[in-house]
């Protein structure tokens, strides 16, 4: 009890020391040092590291090319102006547009690659085994950047045989958005949510699916497939793939028995082609949203859609809950982007440097900042930024940067997300993720188009999965 | 004896001089044409080439493996796939694609007035990016909103679901492409505007009717136009690529269409830049490149037998 209580007060004055040094405009971008990436942040280490981020870096210089990253919104910006100020002599050229993969391989392939790359993390594994990204262990000794910082689920995702090949950015998570709508018309309340009994939950699909088919005027459910096989699989107490991301394990009882009853969601409602061509019609970013259109009961959804909702239907019925595995725990599977370097990169001191400075609690603080200024200055919801640096994340919302909301279903939605963090899982990485990946989503449309059995795709997806996995792991050197 | 040959020598030295001048000249003037074919087409062939027989990632260098990749495509199941939906949709797109547009260039052919605008409206779909094409019919092709279900449905058909049923993604690609028939129209019109009048008043004083001039001399006429225009089209039919890669494999790795919508050249560049596998793709394009060669040496031969040439 008084370990707990203890500890408790540790981290409030973490907290508290944390946000004082925001407050003052000390970016608190080398909280710690980088010698034990395992080792807690301390107070103490945080006080010194404040201090010295204070002071911009201007060792770096140079140009700096950037691949895959957009100055899409507030978030983008003022990160990049927070870097900016960070390496004062640094040239930040910007080309818009997502990771291109062509673009880079061919770039990368004349001898002139961008001098940093932004990507996502399930793809990175693929790009960092052929060696077109340089291991960063160099890098964060060199800038001090303390990887204890970054939640351990994304540092895993961007780790190869032990070499941490990314600097994570975003954290997005799934959870249930439900239209309470559907509930009251069905004589419903959140209580009967619960994806925890699979039975429970299939009937609970057949009473909130209005019409069948091509009549289909209301999806009771939607499993999310193919995208979302590996939060299934986990809530059946499976795994696709091994921790350490070597073996393939697909065509598993679990995996088979979580897809046939994911798909089977779908085969109630009339088929997912059916299906398909009801979803294809919704206004998914506008105001007519599907919510606000009841045109869906719930499904899971990764969390900034909860912010397109506050943005485009404030006042939709909506409510928020966490989805949960057979056992009742609540789980995530999460997602995200990460920089990287490409080898050959002309500037990797500066490309290192700025990687932590984006990365950095005073970066996403500020970004919070203007954007919780930004929607209170428009009177529109602010649900907040959720980062892979826990923390900023601290910060954010233990900081008072973001408000509570009053309207109740965002505010509990923001609540759903804050504790989902910390369950969170993510597919184990490896070097052939892009391969592994193809394998089972190829697997999970044959099932959805008729073509085979659950068992018959996953058996094909795991010869092919495993075939691609030996060939990657035996290119790579051994650790 | 010798003066008569040196005057026989001069006029031939002349000739030959001139030739040679001439020949220069003309490889002078192809010469943009012929550098540019080296270095864009010969080269990068020579290359792909050299690559179909190594294992090269892009990243790394190339690594020799003789033919292992043309034996792993007698073996890969996708390939097979791939390369049959392509034939199943250059068998639909060809001869759709071919009657369409001579059915429009026969009708702009007979526009009097205001022709040029007629013209310039059939072509300009033709000048679309493909991308723009792609998710635009995305759209029209929706099952349940899109413009080509709701006007079947006014005719009382119930519309296929043309991008959900893996039955139909096919044929609704096909859809999609007439909308490009712009150029074929347009050489089709040329050859049309080609054929003497006199002909088909020659014909319908020997009391031919309209479908008899039609296939008796209309047809024979432009047929080497046609022709070509065969030849073009299955070409380019079996390249199809970025319309249907916007509609269902960028970002949306779209369940119905992952396999009836796996074209040939989709798989082929998924191989090289999602997969890293630079040297089978290549090897996949040399396939192709055999397989359309064959094709276009077997219309060659055929064509022989239909296709009316003036001064044969």
């Amino acid at each position: 009890m008084l370990r707990a209580m203890s500890k408790g007060i540790f981290e409030h004055l973490k907290v508290t020391l944390l946000i004082s040094a925001i407050a003052v405009g000390l970016p608190a971008v080398n909280i710690v040092s980088a010698q034990d990436a395992t080792e807690e942040p301390t107070e103490e280490m945080a006080a010194e590291a404040s201090a010295e981020a204070s002071a911009p870096n201007t060792e770096v210089s140079g140009d700096l090319n950037f691949m895959g990253f957009g100055l899409g919104d507030e978030i983008a910006t003022e990160r990049v102006a927070y870097a900016q100020e960070q390496l004062p002599n640094v040239t930040l050229n910007f080309t818009e547009g997502g990771f291109d993969a062509q673009q880079f391989l061919t770039a990368f392939a004349s001898g002139n690659p961008p001098d940093i790359v932004y990507l996502d993390r399930q793809t990175l594994g693929t790009y960092a085994a052929n060696g077109s990204f340089m291991p960063l262990d160099q890098c964060i000794a060199d800038q001090g950047i303390d990887m204890s910082q970054y939640r351990e689920v994304a540092v895993n995702q961007v780790t190869i045989n032990g070499q941490i090949y990314g600097i994570p950015e975003f954290f997005n998570n799934l959870m249930l958005i439900i239209n309470t709508k559907a509930l009251d018309d069905a004589g419903l309340t959140l209580d009967d949510v619960n994806t925890s009994d699979w039975e429970a939950l299939a009937a609970l699909n057949q009473q909130l699916t209005v019409g069948n088919g091509n009549d289909l005027t209301r999806m009771g459910f939607d499993s999310k497939l193919p995208e979302f096989l590996p939060l299934w699989v986990r809530a059946n107490g499976g795994a696709m793939l091994s921790d350490d991301g070597r073996t393939a394990m697909l065509n598993s009882p679990e995996v088979v028995e979580a897809l046939e009853f994911a798909v089977s969601i779908y085969d109630a409602q009339g088929g997912f082609a059916a299906m398909k061509a009801f979803r294809d019609t919704w206004d998914f970013f506008g105001a007519n949203n599907q919510v606000v259109a009841d045109q869906i009961g719930f499904w899971p959804m990764e969390q900034w859609y909860m912010n397109v909702l506050a943005g485009v239907s404030p006042d939709a019925p909506v409510a928020f809950k966490a989805f949960t595995d057979q056992e009742g725990n609540p789980i995530s599977y999460s997602t995200g982007s990460a920089w990287a370097i490409p080898v050959g990169s002309k500037n990797p001191d500066a490309a290192c440097a700025f990687a932590k400075a984006v990365t950095s609690v005073g970066a996403w603080t500020r970004a919070a900042q203007t954007r919780a200024e930004m929607r209170a200055e428009s009177g529109a919801i602010n649900t907040g930024v959720y980062t892979a640096n826990r923390l900023a994340d601290e910060a954010i919302f233990e900081g008072g940067i973001v408000q509570p909301i009053e309207n109740e279903a965002f505010q509990n939605g923001v609540d759903v997300i804050l504790s989902l963090q910390e369950n969170a899982f993510a597919m184990p990485a490896n070097p052939a993720g892009a391969a592994f990946q193809q394998a089972w989503q190829d697997a999970v449309n044959r099932v959805l188009n008729g073509e085979q059995t659950a068992q018959e795709a996953l058996d094909q997806a795991q010869s092919e999965a495993q075939a691609a996995l030996d060939e990657a792991w035996a290119a790579q050197p051994a650790s | 004896m010798t003066a008569v040959a040196q005057q026989v020598a001069r006029p031939r030295k002349g000739r030959a001089t001139i030739e040679r001048a001439e020949t220069l000249a003309g490889l002078a003037f192809i010469s943009p044409w012929f550098i540019g074919f080296l270095i864009f087409t010969a080269g990068p062939m020579a290359i792909s080439l050299f690559l179909s027989l190594t294992e090269y990632n892009i990243i790394s260098p190339p690594k020799f493996i003789g033919v292992a990749n043309f034996q792993e495509l007698l073996t890969d199941p996708r390939l097979g796939l791939s390369l049959g939906n392509s034939f199943f949709y250059a068998l639909l797109h060809v001869p759709l694609t071919i009657i369409v547009a001579l059915a429009l260039a026969m009708m702009l052919n007979r526009v009097g007035r205001a022709a040029g605008f007629f013209r310039t409206a059939f072509y300009l779909p033709s000048i679309t990016p493909s991308v723009a094409v792609g998710t635009l019919f995305l759209w029209l092709l929706n099952p349940r909103v899109g413009l080509i279900n709701r006007g079947l449905d006014l005719l009382g058909i119930n519309g296929p679901g043309w991008t959900t049923d893996p039955n139909w993604i096919k044929p609704g690609i096909v859809v999609m492409s007439l909308w490009s028939l712009g150029s074929t129209v347009i050489i089709l019109l040329a050859a049309l505007r080609n054929v003497p009048n006199e002909l088909y008043e020659a014909a319908s004083i020997d009391g031919a009717g309209s479908w008899t001039q039609f296939i008796k001399v209309t047809i024979p006429l432009i047929s080497g136009t046609l022709f070509f225009v065969l030849i073009v089209n299955t070409i380019s039919s079996l390249q199809i690529f970025t319309e249907v890669y916007t509609m269902y494999f960028g970002k949306q790795q779209s369940g119905p269409a992952a396999s009836a919508g796996l074209f040939y050249n989709i798989y082929l560049f998924r191989q090289a830049f999602e997969f890293l596998r630079m040297g089978y793709a290549s090897a996949m394009a040399w396939l192709l490149f055999v397989i359309i060669m064959i094709l276009t040496a077997i219309q060659l031969r055929l064509g022989r037998r239909w296709v009316y040439e003036e001064n044969t």
